[in-house]
């Protein structure tokens, strides 16, 4: 179980977060929805530590996340950047399974291979990727790799930051399936974060709306429609028109 | 009055705090290279890129400063007739200080340009918090292999640009001037001793260090965008080439001011 209460974090005049507070339940898929520039990638960047949050308390299992060795901490976790954030100097099969080849989790280099080439097959890459370098590859196909390497070690926390952006739709149904299939069946815990209400009704058992620096709106996706809050319903609607502001 | 006071305060404090953050720095680097996990094919990446790769530009370098050397020292020495110096002058100015100086900095445009600009990539495009997550310091990933092979390959690397840059001085008095080969090889090896080898060695150690420590540094602590990357890539290259002439001066006295 992931707890957030109170978490803040500016940076200069910029007050990004304002008091975030937010409770994930283990092997839930919890979905963040929000504009963009509202906070998502840095709420669940605090979550890891590679943001240090100003103020509030985070807890992973009841652990404050400050406090646990860093390394057994991060080894349960999986994290899909939103910017892909692949090592360029890296085959993408290397990528894929740069936890299985180094430090504790090490394997021998042809079983670690199999394992990368198993999970981009489940991301809808084929074997001859592998061998390629992230910089040849299309935005979509890196997004992908990405998806695969954080999925790679068969962590129990896993942050997806816009896993289905820049995908066609048939590839985005098939990558909202595998996040669906990996928190059922390997009982995982999940924070999704995404502005595709597809994505969001086909993945999320619950909902949270990030607006202001505060999370405006959170409960079970089957409630998301029927929430009667003018934020949810101009963001899930996609109205110009409500109490968002939209600068034009 | 008070306001510039105050503007050199600040100058001073930020100046100091820099120099706080680079001893942390490099007191977390030396701290890596005896902490396990250890990153083997890293180190190896490394040796190739900052030792082998880098053999033509300091061949070369060392080529034509040595043969420049011996034609100044000629026609210099041929003022008050001490024409004869030339292979003692060549030997000791090569090995003492041209080589050392003139490798090192040659790295400091090769090699620390090229790490600085490499990491702070990998810091803008997010690479660094990826390895965090997956559960890898970067120090130690990215830094300590860098380092170490720097500071293990310069030595070498000084060597092969004292004995070319000698080479170069050779050429230039046996074919143009009037030397003969035996007579110019048998100066030059009478007169080198052994302090000055180690003292060119040491150096070349040394710069390596900073060199590569000075790129790996401004990389990780670069600003986001294409700007920022630029800017790390310039400092640390500045910062390195400041750093290594600085320590070239304070070597050269611990070693021959007595
Ligand atoms: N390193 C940083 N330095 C300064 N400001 C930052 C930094 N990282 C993020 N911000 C600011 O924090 C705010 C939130 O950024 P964040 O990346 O979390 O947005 P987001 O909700 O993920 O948006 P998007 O949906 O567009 O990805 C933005 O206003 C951004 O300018
Ligand atoms: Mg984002």
């Amino acid at each position: 179980m992931i707890t957030l209460s109170g978490v803040t974090k500016s940076f200069g005049s910029n007050h990004v977060l304002r008091g975030v507070d937010l409770t994930v339940g283990k092997g839930r898929s919890m979905v963040v929805i929000g504009g963009s520039g509202t906070g998502k990638s840095i709420l669940i960047k605090c979550i890891l530590g590679l943001v240090t949050p100003d103020g509030g308390s985070i807890t992973v299992d009841g652990r404050d996340v400050t406090r646990v060795p860093r390394d057994a901490f991060l080894a349960r976790f999986g994290m899909l950047f939103q910017g892909g954030a692949l090592f360029d100097s890296l085959p993408v099969w290397q990528n894929v399974a740069f936890r299985l080849l180094r430090g504790e989790l090490a394997r021998p280099w042809a079983e670690a291979k199999s394992i990368a080439i198993e999970k981009l097959a489940r991301v809808g890459l084929g074997a001859e990727v592998a061998e390629r370098l992230p910089a040849e590859l299309s935005g979509g196909m890196q997004k992908r790799v990405g998806l695969a390497r954080a999925i790679c070690a068969d962590p129990e926390i896993i942050f997806f930051d816009e896993p289905t952006t820049g995908l066609d739709p048939i590839m985005a149904g098939v990558i909202n399936d595998l996040i669906r299939q990996i928190v059922t069946e390997m009982g995982a815990t999940a924070i999704t974060i995404t502005h595709d209400m597809t994505s969001v009704r086909a993945i999320a058992d619950d909902v949270a709306m990030i607006h202001g620096g505060k999370i405006r709106w959170t409960g079970p996706a089957s409630e998301m429609d029927a929430s009667s809050d003018p934020y949810v319903d101009q963001f899930i609607h996609g109205r110009a028109e409500g109490p968002i502001e939209t600068l034009r | 009055m008070i306001r510039l006071l105050a503007a050199l305060g600040a100058l001073v404090l930020g100046g100091l705090a820099s120099i706080g953050r680079l001893a942390i720095f490099t007191g977390q680097t030396v701290s890596h290279i005896v902490r396990p996990p250890f990153y083997p094919r890293e180190l190896g990446a490394a040796l190739l890129q900052i030792g082998y790769f880098s053999l033509p530009v300091v061949g070369l370098t060392a080529f034509f400063t040595g043969g420049a050397l011996a034609l100044q020292i000629y026609s210099g020495g041929a003022r008050f007739s001490a024409e004869a110096v030339v292979p003692q002058i060549v030997a000791i100015g090569m090995v003492r200080e041209l080589g050392p100086v003139l490798v090192g900095l040659m790295i400091a445009a090769r090699v620390t340009s090229s790490i600085a600009a490499e990491i702070a990539t990998m810091k803008v495009t997010e690479q660094i918090d990826a390895l965090v997550t997956l559960s890898t310091n970067p120090m130690k990933y990215l830094t300590m292999p860098r380092v170490l092979a720097a500071t293990l390959v310069m030595p070498l690397l000084v060597a092969v640009g004292d004995i070319i840059g000698i080479f170069g001085g050779y050429m230039v008095a046996t074919y143009r001037l009037d030397f003969t080969s035996v007579t110019y090889l048998k100066n030059t090896v009478d007169f080198l001793e052994w302090l000055d080898i180690l003292s060119s060695l040491t150096k070349g150690a040394a710069f390596g260090f900073i060199a590569a420590l000075m790129g790996c540094y401004f990389g990780m602590h670069s600003d986001r965008g294409a700007m920022g990357v630029g800017r790390a890539t310039k400092s640390s290259v500045v910062a390195a080439a400041v750093l290594i002439l600085a320590a070239n001066f304070i070597l050269t006295e611990a070693f021959f001011s007595s």
